[in-house]
C-alpha cells in the first residue's frame, strides 16, 4: 500500500476510510468517467433501429465525426458548414463571453477581496442571492428586460433615443448578457480568493515606489491572482460553451448554439450517437483549447485548483 | 549635517474618528541625519511614517518635505521610498526586477535596469544573485534587497518601519551596523520606527521618543539615555530604578526628594526640567542599574539606598543583584564584571550608593509597561 492510502487510513480509521474512499470512486469513476466512457462508445456506432443493436450491422465507425465535417453523404455541399458554423461561432462567442467577464468581474473581487468591513459580506450576499432563483427564470427575466417591448426598448424609445424598437434578441445582445450574467460569480469568487490574499503592503509598496494605479495591477496584482483568473476563465468559458438554457430563451432565430444541435440530436432526431459524437467534439475541443490558453499564459494545473 | 533634505512635521495631529493617534506633533528633522521614531506598539509611530509617505492625510497640521507642503501629493509622487515591516518584495518578480521596479515606472530599458540591478547588487553584497526569486533568499538577504529596491528610486528620504524585527538578534544587530553605513554611505535622510532602543540609539542622530499619540523628547540617544525629559522617557529607554516621592528642597540643578520608601535622597533635575519642579511636587527620581556601587556597610547619607538582596544573576559581561528595598521596593544593581573577586550577598543587607549626576529627577507621570 502506498505511504499516502496507508496514513489516509491512520488518519480515519479502516470503516470510514473505506467509506469515503467507496464513495469518491463511485463518484469519479460510476458518475463521471463510465457515462463518458458510454457516451465515447455511442459516438462510433450506427444510429440502429433497437432490434438491430449487436447484430453485424453494428460496427465500429466514424461516420458520425464525419457528418459533422462532410455533412450528410451525397449532400449538396462538400463541407457542413451549418453545422461547423454553429460550432466555432459557439466556441468564438464562448471566448468572448469570458473576455466580458473577466473585464466585467475583476474590479468587482478586486474591490470585494482588499477592502476590509462589514459592506463586503453584504455585497457578497447580494451577488449570491439572485442565484437562488433558477437559470430559466432569470433568462426569461432577461429576456423581458431585452425583448421588443421589453423594459429597454420601452424606455429608449419611450425617452426618444430610438424611434423602433432595438431587436436585442435578433442580434444575440440578450444571448450574451445571459450568458454573463450566468456564470459571473464562477469568475468573481477564484479571482477574490486570490486577491484576498495578497498582502496589501505589496500594492502600497508598488505605489510608494512611483507605479501609477494601472501599473500596480499589471505588475503585482494580476500576476499574483493569475491562478485565479486562469480558474474562473477556464470555468466561465466550459459552462458558457456548455450552455442549453440561456441559448434556448435567449437566443435569436436563427443564431443556434452547439449545445442545441446535440440536443436536437439527441431528442428531437432520436440520434444518439449522432448527439454523442458531436457532445464529445465539444468536449475534447474545449478541453484541448483550454490546455493551449494555459500554457501560452503558463499557468500550471494545479494553480487552477486555487 | 549634510545637504540631504529635511522632513518637518508641524502641529501634526492624526485622529481615527475619537481616537488620536498623533498629538500635535513638532518635529524638525535635518537633512542626511539617521532620525528614529522610538516607542512601544500603538503609541503612533507608523502613523506619522505613512503620513509622512503619503499614505495617511494628517486631520491637521503639516508634513514638509525639503520645506515642501506634502498635502495632497500622493505617496508615488513623494521624494520618499518606504520600507515596510514586512519588506513586501514582490513574490512573483526576480531580485534584480523588484530592485529596479522604480525604474520600470519612468520607463527605462531593460539593459538599463538590469546595469543598475546588479550596481546595486554589488553595493547590498548579493552579487549574481539578481535571477533569484525573493523566495530563495535569506531572511537578511532580503532586507538587503528591500533596502536597494527603495534606494533605486533614488528618494531623497528613507523610511523603514521596523525592518528588522522579523530577524533573529545577530541579524539584526549586524544589519544596524550595516544600516548604519548605507546610510552614511548615500547621505540621505533616514526615518526609523522602532520600538528598540537598542536599535534606535546605535543607529540614530536623533531620536524622538514616543508615548500615547505624544512625542516626550527629541534628542540624540546619548541625552535621551543620561537626561529623560519625563517619567516614561527614563524608564522605557534603557533600564531604570525609580524612586517616587515629593520634593523636598531645590537647590540651583539639584533637589531632594523625600521617597515614599527610601528616605531623602539627592538628585539632579533633568535639564528640560530645572525651573519647571517646585518644593511640594510629585517627582520620579531615576538612578540606572548601573550607577549604583557597594558603599561600606552603614554609610548614611542623601545619597545612600540600603536594600536587603533577594537574589543575584551573572549575565557574563556584569553581576546583577536584585534588591528589595525598604517597603518592598525593588531595586537593580548591576555590577561590570571586570574580573573582580565577587561575593554572594544573596540574604544581607547591603547599602547602595550613587553620584548625584547619575539620579536624574522628573516630574511623576506614567512609566513605560515591562
Amino acid at each position: 500500500m502506498p505511504g499516502f492510502l496507508k496514513e489516509f487510513f491512520n488518519r480515519n480509521g479502516t470503516g470510514m476510510g473505506l467509506a469515503i474512499l467507496g464513495l469518491v470512486l463511485f463518484w469519479t469513476i460510476g458518475l463521471i468517467i463510465l457515462p463518458q466512457l458510454s457516451m465515447l462508445d455511442f459516438s462510433f456506432r450506427p444510429n440502429l433501429p433497437p432490434p438491430e443493436i449487436g447484430g453485424p450491422k453494428d460496427v465500429y465507425t466514424l461516420e458520425n465525426y464525419k457528418y459533422l465535417v462532410y455533412g450528410p453523404e451525397g449532400g449538396s455541399q462538400s463541407y457542413n458548414t451549418v453545422d461547423l458554423r454553429v460550432f466555432f461561432r459557439t466556441l468564438l462567442a464562448a471566448v468572448c463571453v469570458t473576455i466580458f467577464n473577466l473585464i466585467l468581474c475583476y474590479p468587482i473581487a478586486y474591490y470585494l477581496g482588499q477592502s476590509k468591513g462589514s459592506h463586503i459580506r453584504i455585497f457578497a450576499i447580494m451577488l449570491i442571492i439572485p442565484y437562488w432563483i433558477n437559470e430559466i427564470l432569470r433568462a426569461f427575466a432577461l429576456r423581458i428586460i431585452f425583448g421588443e417591448t421589453g423594459v429597454l426598448n420601452t424606455l429608449f424609445t419611450g425617452l426618444g433615443i430610438w424611434d423602433t424598437p432595438f431587436d436585442f434578441i435578433r442580434n444575440d445582445i440578450a444571448l450574451y448578457a445571459g450568458l454573463g450574467y450566468a456564470y459571473i460569480l464562477l469568475m468573481i469568487f477564484p479571482m477574490y480568493n486570490v486577491i484576498e490574499s495578497l498582502d496589501k503592503n505589496q500594492i502600497e509598496a508598488a505605489r510608494d515606489l512611483g507605479a501609477p494605479w494601472w501599473r500596480i495591477h499589471w505588475r503585482v496584482v494580476i500576476p499574483y491572482a493569475k491562478p485565479g483568473i486562469s480558474s474562473g476563465c477556464t470555468m466561465v468559458f466550459m459552462l458558457s460553451a456548455g450552455a442549453l438554457a440561456a441559448p434556448q430563451i435567449l437566443g435569436g432565430p436563427s443564431s443556434l448554439w452547439f449545445t442545441q444541435l446535440i440536443y436536437q440530436q439527441f431528442n428531437d432526431n432520436n440520434d444518439w450517437p449522432q448527439g454523442a459524437a458531436y457532445a464529445i467534439v465539444l468536449l475534447v475541443t474545449c478541453i484541448l483549447f483550454v490546455l493551449a490558453v494555459m500554457r501560452l499564459f503558463k499557468v500550471n494545473m494545479g494553480d487552477i485548483g486555487k | 549635517m549634510s545637504a540631504g533634505v529635511g522632513v518637518d512635521l508641524e502641529n501634526l495631529w492624526i485622529r481615527f474618528g475619537d481616537f488620536v493617534a498623533v498629538r500635535d506633533a513638532n518635529v524638525n528633522i535635518n537633512g542626511g541625519d539617521f532620525f528614529s521614531f522610538l516607542g512601544p506598539s500603538g503609541c503612533g509611530k507608523t502613523t506619522i511614517l505613512r503620513a509622512v509617505s503619503g499614505f495617511l492625510d494628517p486631520s491637521e497640521g503639516k508634513v514638509l518635505i525639503g520645506g515642501n507642503d506634502m498635502r495632497g501629493i500622493g505617496p508615488n509622487k513623494r521624494p520618499t521610498a518606504l520600507i515596510f515591516q514586512n519588506l513586501a518584495l514582490f513574490p512573483l518578480m526576480k531580485v534584480w526586477e523588484n530592485i529596479t521596479f522604480s525604474m520600470e515606472i519612468n520607463g527605462a530599458s531593460a539593459a538599463q535596469r538590469r546595469k543598475r540591478g546588479d550596481e546595486l547588487l554589488d553595493m547590498i553584497a548579493l552579487p549574481g544573485q539578481g535571477d533569484k526569486l525573493p523566495s530563495e533568499l535569506s531572511g537578511g538577504q532580503r532586507q538587503r534587497v528591500a533596502i536597494a529596491r527603495a534606494l533605486c528610486a533614488e528618494p531623497d528620504v528613507l523610511l523603514l518601519d521596523e525592518p528588522l524585527s522579523a530577524l533573529d538578534l545577530k541579524l539584526r544587530q549586524h544589519m544596524r551596523t550595516e544600516l548604519r553605513e548605507i546610510q552614511k554611505r548615500v547621505g540621505i535622510t533616514f526615518i526609523y520606527i522602532t520600538h528598540d532602543q537598542g536599535e534606535a540609539l546605535t543607529m540614530s542622530d536623533s531620536i524622538a521618543v514616543m508615548r500615547a499619540g505624544v512625542i516626550d523628547q527629541i534628542a540624540d540617544g546619548k541625552t535621551i539615555y543620561n537626561d529623560p525629559n519625563t517619567a516614561f522617557a527614563a524608564s522605557f529607554v534603557g533600564e531604570n530604578n525609580v524612586f517616587r516621592g515629593k520634593i523636598k528642597q531645590v537647590m540651583g540643578n539639584e533637589a531632594l526628594i523625600r521617597t515614599n520608601r527610601s528616605g531623602d535622597l539627592v538628585a539632579r533635575v533633568s535639564t528640560a526640567n530645572q525651573g519647571k519642579l517646585k518644593e511640594g511636587d510629585d517627582a520620579m527620581m531615576f538612578v540606572r542599574p548601573e550607577a549604583f556601587a557597594i558603599a561600606p556597610d552603614g554609610a548614611t547619607g542623601d545619597h545612600f539606598v540600603t536594600a536587603r538582596v533577594t537574589h543575584e544573576e551573572f549575565e557574563g559581561n556584569a553581576y546583577n543583584i536584585f534588591t528589595e528595598g525598604e517597603g518592598g521596593k525593588e531595586i537593580k544593581v548591576s555590577l561590570p564584571n571586570l574580573g573582580q573577586s565577587f561575593e554572594d550577598h544573596t540574604g544581607q543587607n547591603i547599602t547602595l550608593e550613587y553620584e548625584t549626576r547619575n539620579a536624574v529627577l522628573v516630574p511623576a507621570g506614567e512609566l513605560a509597561a515591562e
